[in-house]
């Protein structure tokens, strides 16, 4: 008996695969109905409240109208989205009430991911990784600041209202042609 | 005068080997069931990028994969070196993606299919207009939840 479970031992350990899968989450917007899009035309954003990163085919990466490496992006990100200094060209914040923690004023902006057809999946990663990275770093920041613990190490509950407070708008929107030759 | 005699030289006493079915049952049971059986085969070269980020997925039975990655060499003959998209076990094109979707719906439970994830597993090399047809296709058959594959780096800056 020993010599076949010895012989299915092996033949399980041979094929066991123990990778796991990561990767960046992302929810896609819906897809917009013909009234829908001409609503969209008509009610745009705010300006100050959007700031547009842009990867061309050349893989160049602009941020609200800077030219900027990937590894300056995120710094980038995180002035604009939490705009110490309250700037006039950085998005509003609205005072809003969270369930369980009271009233937070939470940023309107939102981060708008352009990208042409040639660039390539490896910088557009390293974009998506740098602006979760930007959003993560925030919730770290609130959760160590109200919390005292950093996001992961919260229960439920608390990463609910830390998510309520810093919201990860980033928008993938339409495919927009960036920067063709 | 009394002595005590030792019988013999000492000798190491040979190890018992009881146990030892024992322990192979508990590992062999522990990777029957930790198993997964890889039910699709590559067709497509793929290198996921880096992503400090990166997070685990947290339902894997609810997972949909969709390979993007030029031709393995064998096929490369046949298909050539563009890259392109593979579900299940064929090559297919971005229209193909709501039968795909579909499919997988079908093999979930009414619940479980609002959490249906689609992991989009591309190469690092091929380029967005692709992606972004799939995206797009995604949108249009309302699969919602995505995931770019990742790896986190190997040797970590922290």
């Amino acid at each position: 008996m020993a010599d076949i479970t010895f012989l299915m031992l092996i033949f399980f350990l041979v094929t066991t695969t123990m990778d796991q899968d990561t990767g960046l989450s992302r929810r896609l917007p819906p897809m917009p109905t013909e009234s829908q899009q001409q609503d969209a035309v008509n009610q745009r954003i705010n300006r100050r409240n959007i700031i547009v990163v842009k990867i061309n085919s050349r893989n160049s990466l602009m941020a609200g109208g800077q030219v900027l490496d990937v590894s300056q992006l995120k710094d980038v990100i995180k002035d604009f989205l939490t705009n110490p200094t309250d700037s006039p060209n950085k998005p509003e914040k609205e005072v809003k009430a969270i369930e369980g923690f009271g009233n937070y004023p939470v940023s309107k902006g939102v981060i708008s991911l352009q990208n042409d057809r040639g660039t390539s999946y490896n910088a557009y990663i390293k974009v998506q990784n740098e602006l979760v990275r930007a959003i993560s770093e925030l919730r770290d920041d609130f959760a160590l600041a109200h919390f005292g613990k950093r996001y992961l190490n919260l229960d439920e509950e608390q990463q609910r209202i830390t998510r309520d407070a810093i919201p990860s708008n980033i928008s993938e929107a339409e495919p927009v042609e960036v920067g063709k030759r | 005068m009394a002595t005590f005699s030792r019988k013999g030289k000492k000798e190491l006493p040979a190890l018992s080997t009881a146990s030892m079915p024992d322990i192979i049952f508990m590992m062999l049971i522990f990777f029957m069931v930790t198993t997964k059986m890889r039910d699709t085969e590559k067709l497509v070269m793929v290198k996921v990028p880096e992503a400090t980020e990166a997070a685990k997925l947290e339902r894997k039975d609810l997972a949909s994969y969709i390979n993007v990655g030029t031709p393995i060499l064998s096929l490369q003959s046949q298909y050539g070196t563009e890259p392109r998209i593979q579900l299940n076990d064929s090559f297919k094109t971005v229209k193909d993606i709501r039968d795909f979707i579909a499919s997988e719906r079908e093999t979930m439970s009414e619940e479980e299919r609002s959490f249906m994830t689609v992991s989009i597993k591309a190469d690092e090399n091929v380029r967005m207009g692709i992606i972004t047809d799939i995206k797009q296709e995604l949108r249009r058959c309302s699969a919602l939840k995505i995931m770019y594959a990742a790896r986190k780096p190997s040797t970590s800056n922290l």
